[in-house]
């Protein structure tokens, strides 16, 4: 499974090389079980095989439902949690494998945002020293003063008054805090940000703000974006390309418009389908695909492919000897000549929305 | 667990079975003679709840009234802290001792506020009953799930025997979609997964065929596909009960599919009330107009900016006079803040809280006319990195910023106390 595989994810931008480039990228984590010794007895297989290139000044989504692996990947391609298996290559250079010591260059160069602004603050640090720490970490103040500026200009930079900077965390809004984790993660000028939910613990009147941030300081920093949430609504409006994930793997990608007018696997069909659009007439005018059951352990994934246990189309549209082909094979995530590409034997565009 | 479970939703599949079953437990010789039929469900006037604390009074509630018709599902909305829950929790008498309840709450005409929790166990489960937010922490984890629903049964019919209450048992957990119920109603909520157990726990909701269903965020601890089951078991639920709901949520995609009528509340009061398709496509509050802007669109092939909301809610301890919204709004006039504006008639059976209704009714839904989509670049007005080259700094975007405050020093905040005034409150 290592080999790499067809799961080149290209885009409008095939031609330039990828940013970040992920291939056969494995996180398992051991299940110990026994009395005093511990022993081994399986693995929750969190992210299995997973491929996904990042471009660019791009934003790739990355979409699914809690348990599915998504900040599983995140972590794995920032070293965080180092991947059981597989590679990620940034800007040609390999991550997987790398210590501590061999990373910290390349930590300028890729940064996170976490969910939770509550937590992935240093309540005991005022703001300041919150996003100055990087700079110290990484040998790039100057002196003093220097670095007062930095921290005052990377604070405006996310619309931020810099004159609250010797305030604690816990002065500032969970849209504030958030807007701190975004300053402290530019702090070091990275070439990629992995967003790892940033707003979903944010109310949206000011989850909207946030979102406005983040587009505008691609923009002006020509950042690239893995941008990791479970709201497809946020995913559609920020990403330019989105790729779907089902119990650790991609079952499909697409550009933004494609994937949500002509979304192909059933899943993806299904997750569209199931979100309530903010529109009552609409919303009542809806056809919902509803699919039964919840998501499988990811210690002890159904055979073939992943998604069958629930899939609509397995339950109801196809035969015997098709479904035996979901049992064994498990299908690869490739072009079945709907434009772009998708894990499922029998893809067909749909639309749902 | 297993995922077989029933193709589509097991619920209307069995749905039709079950109605005689529910109807058949004879509940209406059960309920209270003193209600009167003809008043309304539920009329809820004037419901103010005030929290001691260190701090000072937290005034949660300011005044909420609503009247709940039969079979009518009300939307409550508001973004966290803006006492919805703490509404529907002083309506089923569920507030800690220390809360001070004033107002009036009535079912069928019936006062409950000053009820006992005794005789309001009569009514919760049978008149009203609730569905909590997390299913983990709703149901009892030492009992199992059949004897949980068979004890809200029992309860409310003492003349009901075990067996005849464990058949309804089994046939709740059908009706909402369980597989395999008659096995598993001898399981405990831990085998169950979240969104199995809050099928339970509307199943226990529904059993006593109540009036009114108050759900609380009943699927924002679920993901989507569950959430899209649950909300179809929900509709179920409804039919077969009869029920009126009042349904709470900061999901204004859920209230879109499900509600009648829409309350929107702001920091602790209804703002405005109206009709579904009112509220969404002719707002006439600022506060709603701009809740509706922040959404960005599933549904939306272009991109359009979105409109937050500048600031943060108010704090709900010692309140300025004047309508609560005006810090955050676009539309403030000195006048917004003389006095907190009562709901006032914008149309059929539609008010707002708002003395400018007629500059938000021009925006037609748009939040972007009244909004103001330019609030972030304003605040992303500074000079770019300077070590980073390769931005292009953009120019021309930091109209109307407003210069940095006369810079004190920044050690003048050192040691101060009180909320934050978030930057962005300094707008003139």
């Amino acid at each position: 499974m290592s080999a790499p595989t067809t799961g080149r994810t290209s885009g409008t931008d095939g031609a330039r090389e990828p940013i970040l480039s992920v291939r056969g990228l494995k996180k398992h984590f051991p299940i110990k079980g026994g009395g005093l010794i511990k022993r081994t007895v399986g693995a929750v297989r969190a992210v299995d095989g997973l491929d996904l290139d990042l471009h660019p000044g791009e934003v790739l989504g990355l979409v699914g439902e809690s348990g599915c692996g998504k900040s599983t990947t995140g972590r794995a391609i920032l070293n965080l949690q180092p991947a059981t298996e597989g590679s990620v290559r940034f800007q040609g250079r390999e991550i997987v494998g790398l210590g501590r010591k061999q990373m910290r260059p390349l930590r300028r160069d890729i940064q996170i945002v976490f969910q939770d602004p509550y937590a992935s603050l240093n309540p005991r640090l005022p703001v300041f020293d919150i996003v100055a720490e990087p700079l110290i970490v990484h040998g790039l103040t100057r002196d003093e003063q220097h670095l007062r500026a930095r921290v005052r200009e990377l604070v405006e930079l996310v619309g931020l008054n810099p004159e609250h900077t010797n305030r604690y965390p816990a002065e500032f809004s969970g849209g504030q805090r958030q807007r701190i984790g975004i300053a402290r993660a530019l702090a070091l000028e990275p070439k990629v940000l992995v967003l790892d939910e940033p707003v979903s613990a944010l109310d949206v009147s000011i989850q909207a703000g946030v979102i406005n941030l983040l587009e505008d300081l691609k923009d002006r920093l020509g950042l690239s974006y893995l941008f990791i949430a479970h709201d497809l609504s946020v995913v559609r409006h920020i990403s330019d390309r989105i790729a779907v994930m089902y119990l650790g793997r991609i079952i499909e990608v697409a550009e933004r418009d494609e994937l949500f007018e002509r979304p192909a696997h059933p899943y993806t069909q299904a997750l569209l389908s199931a979100i309530p659009l903010p529109d009552p007439r609409r919303e009542r005018a809806r056809q919902r695909i509803i699919i039964s059951g919840d998501v499988p352990s990811p210690a002890n994934p159904p055979s073939g492919c992943r998604f069958r246990t629930r899939c609509q189309k397995f339950a109801h549209q196809l035969d015997d000897t098709q479904r035996q082909r979901c049992i064994d094979v498990e299908p690869e995530l490739e072009d079945r000549g709907v434009g772009h590409l998708n894990a499922c034997h029998y893809a067909e565009a749909a639309r749902v929305l | 667990m297993s995922t077989s479970g029933t193709p589509g939703s097991g619920a209307s599949a069995t749905g039709a079975t079950s109605v005689e079953v529910l109807s058949s437990g004879g509940n209406t010789a059960h309920r209270p003679s003193d209600f009167d039929p003809a008043a309304p469900l539920l009329s809820v006037t004037d419901l103010n709840v005030r929290f001691p604390t260190e701090d000072g009074l937290v005034h949660a509630v300011r005044g909420v009234d609503y009247t709940l018709r039969p079979g009518e599902v009300l939307g409550i909305v508001g973004e966290s802290g803006s006492g919805k829950s703490v509404t529907s929790l002083a309506v089923m008498g569920l507030l800690p001792e220390s809360a001070r309840v004033t107002g009036s709450v009535r079912y069928r005409g019936h006062e409950l506020l000053d009820q006992r929790d005794r005789e309001m166990s009569r009514i919760r489960g049978r008149g009203i009953s609730m569905i909590f937010q997390d299913p983990m922490t709703s149901l009892d984890p030492v009992y199992r799930v059949g004897d949980q629903i068979e004890e809200t049964l029992r309860i409310h019919d003492k003349d009901l025997s075990s067996r005849a209450a464990r058949a309804r048992a089994v046939e709740l957990l059908e009706l909402v979609g369980i597989p395999q119920a008659g096995a598993r109603v001898r399981s405990y909520p831990h085998e169950f997964s979240g969104g199995m157990r809050q099928r339970v726990v509307i199943a226990i909701a529904m059993a006593n065929q109540p009036d009114v269903i108050i759900a609380d965020e009943p699927t924002t601890a679920l993901d989507v596909t569950v959430q899209a089951q649950i909300l179809e078991v929900l509709q179920t639920a409804l039919q077969e009960t009869g029920s009126a709901m009042v349904l709470i949520t900061h999901d204004l995609g859920i209230v879109a599919g499900m509600a009648d009528r829409v309350l929107v509340m702001y920091a602790g009061r209804p703002v405005e009330v109206g009709g579904v398709e009112d509220i969404y496509y002719e707002p006439r509050m600022p506060y709603t107009l701009g809740l509706l802007g922040s959404l960005p669109r599933l549904d939306s092939t272009t991109r359009e900016r979105l409109t937050p909301i500048a600031g943060s809610p108010p704090s709900l301890v010692n309140m300025p006079p004047g309508c609560p919204f005006a810090p955050r709004c676009p539309l403030h006039i000195a006048e917004c803040d003389a006095a907190e504006p009562p709901l006032l008639d914008v149309g059929l059976d539609h008010t707002a809280a708002c003395i400018r209704t007629e500059q938000v009714e021009r925006a037609h839904g748009r939040a972007a006319a009244v909004f103001d989509t330019a609030s972030t670049d304003l605040v992303l007005g500074g000079s770019p990195l300077p070590a980073d080259a390769a931005a292009a700094p953009v120019e021309g975007e930091d109209d109307g910023r407003p210069g940095p405050p006369a810079a004190a020093a920044p050690d003048a905040f050192r040691g101060e106390t009180g909320t934050v005034t978030t930057p962005r409150g300094d707008r003139p």
